[in-house]
């Protein structure tokens, strides 16, 4: 386990340094200068702002500290906004994306656990169809769609809940639901398709032979190990929240970090783009290790193999 | 006069038994194929989807032509007109433009960015997976360490950081769609390959002195066009959500130019007063991805009758 864990963490290192450079590299390859009205600024105001951000540095001497910063956790300061640092934009931006996305996964989670686990107990029946058609329609529907159409139907037209801005928690609801709906899409299809697969299995027929009343039987031997194998999703799960999240900002005029990374694309603010996508990629590399030895921990016959395909 | 009297023995005569005609089987066999086109007729879902699929291709072509307006003209007149105005089916953009011709232009344009994208996959899924699962080894080890690293990347980051330094257009969106986008088939087509490289007829083949080409074209590739195809029904909708995606945050097609993505945006930005011009080209996204998914889930279970749970 200390073998495996060790070769994942130096993958991950690996992963993350090659981001970190690509990243750099290709930001620095971009034609121009990061400089607002380049034209109008007087040569001498140029060079001092050219210095200031070290961009008169050899190549090699900026990647230098630019890695030396990474390390620390200083990933300079912002292009466009004057006098930000962008890992002080990270950590205002994270709370609000943070909620956002995590409510959704609550949420989805819940919801999609008890449709797979109806769909799978009532196999073949209306409810299975039913919970089948959610989880099609779920991951159909791009959630820029559904979250623009809520955003008129529920914000604009009724009026229930607020169409924009990070106000009170009532912000939250609709740009959660948005985001939520892929997430019981996949969970659903997950969890159908593994309880199925337990309830065939020998040691159901024990646990029912032996008597046990059928809220047991379900609850404790077949969902217990149909959930195992969800953790696996996990990881695609966050990559969805997130690519989510960088429309549903949009839509929702939230001041999450998916909101600044657009807005630094548009604007070509280099070091925000940078910074933003090494701490995505930080987050989703992470959520994969995790998973991927929270997976040996829990499930001993998969344990050491690290091979499962 | 009774029966026994009618019919004397010398009627009858013994039947010839031929042992074996017993064997023979008279029903015409039904080759791979045609049992998938059969089980694939029985779902109802999916012939809606292909038949909706099919609509939509047909449509994008002849829709733009249906009437007189073309994508870019624009006329101040006729600004924001309601969908249904004259031959304004979809009604007018900001501009003026009509977005009936828009939108089925937009959907011919998304189609086709996912067609080349899911066609790139193919191509180089399929080599790749075939290469490393066919000669295995080192070749398959070394190749299989580089696929990790690139699967361990984010395709978010790898897609966004691609369309910041290539300018946005239909084919640097497909390409930048498929740098991540053929792993998961190259995974597929490599698992399939050590499954059936092994098989006796593999053997078979190469005894009778096929060539290594031979047997990847002729014997090992058609027998792995299942995974593959159904590979292709998912890789589509995905592209079309990440084209939308791409523009919503910027980094979609150049104006005038139109896709199923743009138009999203550029309804958006209006949702508030014009929702028509958001409802449209939503209405359209949703059934195609819909489609498609509802498609592969009927390819998958016809062409592999196993994995029906």
């Amino acid at each position: 386990m200390l073998k495996y864990t060790l070769k994942r963490l130096s993958y991950m290192v690996v992963t993350l340094w090659i981001i970190a450079t690509v990243t750099f590299f290709l930001m620095h390859l971009l034609p121009g200068t990061p400089l607002k009205n380049e034209e109008k600024l007087p040569e001498h105001i140029k060079e001092q702002i050219m210095e200031k951000y070290g961009l008169n540095d050899p190549l090699p001497v900026q990647y230098l500290n630019f890695m030396g910063g990474l390390v620390q956790g200083d990933l300079g300061a912002s292009y466009t906004q004057d006098g930000r640092e962008v890992s002080g934009m990270i950590a205002e931006g994270f709370p609000v994306s943070a909620f956002i996305g995590g409510q959704a996964v609550v949420f989805g989670s819940i919801v999609g656990l008890l449709l797979g686990l109806i769909a799978a107990l009532k196999r073949g029946t209306w409810m299975d169809n039913l919970s089948t058609m959610i989880a099609v329609f779920g991951i159909s529907i791009p959630n820029f769609v559904l979250g623009a159409l809520l955003a008129y139907f529920v914000g604009v037209k009724w009026g229930i809940l607020p169409v924009a801005l990070w106000e009170s928690y009532a912000s939250s609801i609709m740009p959660s639901f948005a985001l939520a709906l892929v997430v019981v899409a996949i969970i659903s299809r997950y969890i159908r398709t593994e309880m199925v697969e337990v309830l065939d299995a020998e040691y159901m027929k024990t646990a029912k032979a032996k008597g046990l009343p059928r809220r047991t039987v379900v609850f404790r031997h077949a969902l217990r190990n149909a959930l195992i194998p969800a953790i696996t999703i996990l990881g695609p799960l966050t990559v969805n929240i997130i690519t989510g999240s960088l429309v549903i900002e949009q839509i929702f005029a939230l001041p999450g970090i998916g909101e600044y990374f657009v807005k630094s694309i548009v604007n070509n603010d280099y070091t925000m783009i940078t910074g933003i996508t090494i701490f995505y990629s930080i987050l989703i590399v992470s959520v994969i290790f995790i998973v991927d030895i929270l997976y040996g921990i829990i499930d001993p016959r998969i344990r050491l193999s690290g091979a499962k395909e | 006069m009774n029966t026994s009297e009618k019919l004397s023995p010398d009627l009858f005569k013994p039947a010839q038994l031929d042992s074996s005609e017993g064997e023979q089987i008279r029903k015409e066999s039904v080759s791979y194929w045609q049992d998938v086109i059969r089980r694939f007729r029985t779902n109802i879902g999916a012939i809606v989807g292909l038949s909706i699929i099919i609509l939509f291709i047909v449509m994008s072509f002849v829709g733009p032509y249906m009437n007189s307006y073309d994508i870019s003209t624009q006329n101040y007149d006729i600004q924001n007109l309601e969908s249904f105005s004259g031959d304004h089916y979809f009604g007018t953009d900001k501009f003026g433009r009509d977005l009936w011709t828009r939108a089925w232009y937009g959907a011919k344009i998304s189609l086709l960015i996912a067609f080349l994208a899911a066609f790139l996959d193919v191509t180089i899924g399929v080599t790749y997976g075939g290469v490393s699962g066919y000669y295995g080894g080192r070749v398959d080890n070394i190749m299989q360490r580089f696929l990790e690293i690139l699967y361990s990347i984010p395709n978010l980051i790898i897609i966004i950081l691609m369309l910041l330094v290539f300018e946005p257009g239909i084919i640097p969106i497909a390409l930048a769609l498929s740098i991540t986008g053929w792993v998961p088939m190259a995974r597929i087509v490599r698992a399939q390959m050590m499954k059936l490289k092994s098989q006796e007829y593999v053997l078979a083949a190469r005894t009778l002195g096929a060539s290594t080409y031979r047997i990847m074209t002729k014997h090992l590739i058609p027998n792995v066009m299942g995974p593959i195809i159904v590979a292709v029904t998912f890789a589509i909708p995905s592209a079309i959500f990440f084209e939308a995606f791409l523009s919503f945050i910027g980094l979609g097609l150049r104006p005038p130019g139109a896709s199923l993505g743009v138009l999203l945006n550029d309804g958006n930005k209006l949702l508030q007063i014009y929702p028509y011009q958001l409802f449209w080209p939503a209405l359209i996204i949703s059934l195609i991805m819909l489609s498609f998914n509802l498609l592969g889930d009927g390819l998958r279970d016809a062409l592999d009758p196993k994995m029906r749970k």
